[in-house]
């Protein structure tokens, strides 16, 4: 199995002398999708935002497809088969559609951008009915769509999600977690942030439990729904994020 | 050697003047994060009431009171202390950036009036004749001086011990919190508005107190006295002593006001008279060149900010 | 009389908006409030003399354009004036903005702003002294417009230049990839940056737009009005005026929020001093902070 993303001993924080993370590592594989749990605060985000390149990593390393990538630049990772969908804010709601996904083309030459851009409104009819339309008037539904249709136009090999179902309803989540077990089907690695444990760790492959930046369990994702101590891991946050 | 030291203390008269007001401005900056870019209007509103109060009569103008010297220190502050009350009621609520095109705005408010009203301001002819009291107590140019400069002297010690011990105080610590995080401030029960009023118009009346002894000193007041390039001034001297830091700020003024007069002085020996017009913007270019390579190459200016100040300071 | 004070409006409004738009840019992308902005105008305005004075010297080229006070020379001052003033910007930029932004924040900018400003201003102080200039001594006799509204032909030239370049800079922002990355930038950089966008070439084009625009509104004012020192630092608060009501990184924003500065200043004076005119843009941004601080266009943050 192909290891598409190894992130080592990683030590990272929005200021230098305050780290969030204390040494995490996490991987990738193939064909996988990578859950990380974990209460508020237990540096998730953190985590996914030092592997797109957004937050200073002081200590570990970020390897992508056996290269070490540690410090690159975010807009060079994007071109490097990194892609990252945000928890809130994740499209540029005062562009069109359109004109989302011509950003989201930013890595990629003019010709294969707008190429993509016609097959990616072809596998979303509903994006290629509002082409012209700001995202603003998008449902939240709609624009995690409009997020991951941007984040897929360079044919990413890992793609880094954020809460993908924070404030959708259940049925939007059910479609958008169907989505993503469908990204990795040829090949790629979804590695995926959730507050909503019990469904993610349902439609995952394995999962990672972080706690106050650091590693506490890790194993195939259908065996930590049985296990009993990530209840304690989760003492203080709301049940039924736990359940 | 009596030049020199008369030299000495004229410049130290006006550095340590300035340095009131750059204390005035590390209290709004420095410990609060107010960016005030309209120092020059607050210098004039302490200046001019200094000179209505305590100056001569004069036909069609108002003022004139000949009140006591003290009287138009006291009245300066109070006048320049209503002026940013009124005006941070209205600029206070805005972001950083806003605040300093607001305030940039008022100051240049206040010059127009300066300029245009006459019947307050004595227009572009300005006010004269107003009473330095070392001239009653002693004769001569250098003891004269030397009297002005105790009496500012005293006046900086005054602002400084006193400031020292405000932001040291419970209400000083509230300004500090409010810097670093407005919203954990005011879940502390502050009511970080109403502190940062009370911190702005504080350090307004200092300006207006510098204003003030400026205007007593040089026993003139005109409309091209407080141009905006004060301000830049103003700042640069908090920015090269080190913001946060009430003797920073004093030692800003020296610096700058050093290198202002002194570069002035070179220019004039150095440069041909005809090309006398162009040395001020020389000493305007020396003074951007120091603000710039100072944040350049020395961010938190020669003395730090005091520890007792969390970290926050340099990255706001 | 009220006409002709909206002709006059329209045309400073105009000079205005062209100058903010590099200021409204730079205060959304940049995220700071420019003080130097200004001094750009002042740049471009003495850039374009340079080239004038060079092009006179040499010959000059053939003679005016019609009723027009200028020929070719002025056109290509424009370019050069905007090349030369984005070169500036981008000096400005690589030595000090840059490595600041680095560090610091947003207010630190604002002080190295103050400095920068001081530096430009009194440069073109020594090099080129403190007396007006202007670009050409041609007397041009104003077209009468129904009214009675009088109007020179330059002033005509300046409004259709101003109505070309912001139609250009439409188009830049909505058909090219750089424009659409720039308007994905002032929104949210961080997702530009991940989504491969490279936001210090996003930067150095906001440096080259607005120090194109505040070349050709300086160029424009000193062909309608007179080349001073002191020309841009007069327009800082219209141009912060303008930026501020149109709302921070608009294009329309800032054209309209000039035209409003520039109408209200000269229609002021049917109701105040003349010499308080310079207030009003101040009076400008407390209202539009006070009521609609993310001003007529802005988005809301």
């Amino acid at each position: 199995m192909t290891r598409r993303l190894t992130a080592s001993g990683i030590v990272a924080g929005y200021r230098p002398d305050l780290p969030i993370l204390h040494g995490v590592s996490v991987h990738v594989d193939a064909g996988e999708v990578m859950t990380i749990i974990g209460p508020n605060g237990a540096g998730k985000s953190t985590l996914i935002k030092a592997i797109a390149g957004l937050v200073t990593v002081s200590a570990g390393t970020v390897e992508i497809d056996g290269e070490d990538r540690t410090g690159t630049p975010a807009h060079l990772l994007a071109g490097a088969g990194v892609a990252y969908v945000p928890q809130t804010g994740n499209v540029f709601t005062t562009l069109t559609i359109r004109e989302n996904l011509i950003v989201g083309g930013a890595a990629l030459a003019k010709a294969e951008a707008l190429a993509r851009i016609d097959e990616i409104f072809t596998q979303y009819p509903m994006l290629a009915a509002k082409r012209a339309e700001k995202a603003r008037v998008l449902s939240g539904g709609e624009r995690q769509i409009l997020a991951i249709a941007r984040a897929l136009l360079t044919s990413p090999r890992i793609i880094l999600l954020d809460e993908p179902t924070a404030g959708l309803s259940p049925m939007a989540a059910a479609e958008l977690f169907d989505l993503v077990r469908g990204l990795v089907a040829d090949g790629a690695a979804v590695l995926m942030v959730e507050q909503n444990a019990k469904a993610a760790l349902k439609m995952s492959d394995r999962a990672y439990v972080l706690a106050e930046g650091e590693n506490r369990i890790d194993g195939v994702a259908s065996d930590l729904l049985e296990n009993d101590e990530i209840g304690r891991i989760f003492l203080g946050a709301r049940p039924e994020d736990v359940a | 050697m009596i030049g020199v030291l008369s030299y000495l203390i004229f410049f130290l008269i006006l550095a340590l003047t300035f340095g009131i007001a750059v204390m005035g401005l590390n209290l709004q900056w420095g410990f609060t994060g107010l960016f005030n870019a309209g120092v020059a209007g607050f210098l004039a509103v302490g200046g001019y009431t200094h000179a209505i109060l305590t100056g001569p009569a004069r036909d069609a103008v108002f003022g004139g009171f000949e009140l006591p010297f003290i009287v138009g220190l006291l009245g300066a502050m109070v006048a320049a202390g209503v002026v940013a009350i009124i005006v941070g009621l209205v600029t206070l609520r805005l972001r950083d950036e806003y605040l300093a095109v607001a305030t940039f705005g008022i100051a240049v408010s206040i010059q127009l009036v300066a300029v245009n009203w006459e019947y307050m301001t004595g227009g572009t002819l300005g006010l004269i004749g107003i009473p330095n009291p070392s001239k009653v107590l002693a004769d001569g140019p250098l003891r004269q001086n030397a009297i002005y400069l105790a009496l500012v002297v005293g006046v900086t010690l005054l602002a400084y011990i006193g400031l020292q011990r405000i932001v040291q105080s419970p209400w000083g610590r509230v300004l500090k919190a409010i810097r670093e995080d407005e919203v954990a401030a005011s879940s502390l029960g502050k009511n970080p508005t109403r502190v940062r009023l009370e911190a702005f118009t504080l350090g307004c009346s200092l300006m207006g107190l510098s204003g003030a002894l400026y205007v007593g000193f040089i026993g003139f007041v005109g409309a091209t006295d407080f141009l905006p390039i004060i301000t830049f001034q103003i700042w640069t001297m908090l920015i090269v002593g080190g913001s946060g830091n009430m003797k920073g700020a004093i030692l800003g003024a020296m610096i700058v006001w050093g290198v202002w007069t002194g570069s002035g002085f070179a220019i004039s020996k150095v440069v041909a008279p005809e090309w006398q017009a162009q040395s001020g913007a020389l000493q305007a270019v020396l003074i951007g060149l120091i603000l710039v390579l100072t944040l350049l190459m020395r961010p938190k200016g020669m003395i730090g900010e005091d520890v007792t100040v969390s970290r926050h300071a340099t990255d706001l | 009389m009220i006409l002709q004070h909206t002709a006059d409006g329209i045309l400073s409004g105009a000079i205005i908006g062209l100058g903010a738009i590099g200021l409204s840019f730079t205060m959304k992308i940049l995220r700071f409030a420019n003080f130097s902005h200004s001094e750009l105008l002042t740049w471009g305005a003495y850039f374009g003399l340079i080239f004038i004075s060079v092009a006179t010297a040499m010959g000059g080229f053939g003679g005016t354009f019609g009723p027009l006070s200028f020929g070719w020379p002025l056109i290509l001052a424009l370019v050069f004036a905007a090349v030369a003033t984005s070169l500036l910007a981008l000096l400005l930029h690589h030595l000090i903005f840059e490595r600041l932004a680095k560090v610091t924040g947003h207010m630190t900018m604002v002080f190295a702003s103050f400095g920068v400003a001081l530096l430009l201003r009194n440069a073109v102080l020594l090099i080129f002294g403190a007396d007006p200039i202007y670009y050409s001594n041609t007397l041009q006799f104003a077209v009468k417009l129904p009214g009675n509204v009088r109007v020179l032909p330059d002033q005509v030239f300046l409004l259709g230049l101003t109505i070309v370049v912001v139609i250009a800079l439409h188009l830049f922002l909505t058909r090219s990839r750089t424009g659409i990355a720039m308007r994905a930038t002032a929104e949210s950089p961080d997702l530009a940056r991940v989504s491969g966008v490279n936001v210090n070439n996003v930067v150095r084009w906001v440096w080259v737009i607005g120090a194109s625009g505040a070349a050709v509104a300086g160029v424009l004012y000193g062909l309608t009005v007179q080349l001073r020192p002191e020309l841009g630092f007069a327009l800082i608060l219209p141009l912060f005026a303008a930026a501020i009501l149109g709302g921070a990184g608009s294009l329309y924003g800032a054209v309209l929020g000039g035209l409003i500065v520039g109408l209200s200043e000269n229609l002021s004076v049917m109701i105040i001093p003349t010499t308080y005119k310079p207030a009003v843009p101040f009076l400008l941004i407390l209202a539009i902070l006070y009521f609609r601080p993310q001003g007529l266009f802005g988005e809301k943050s």
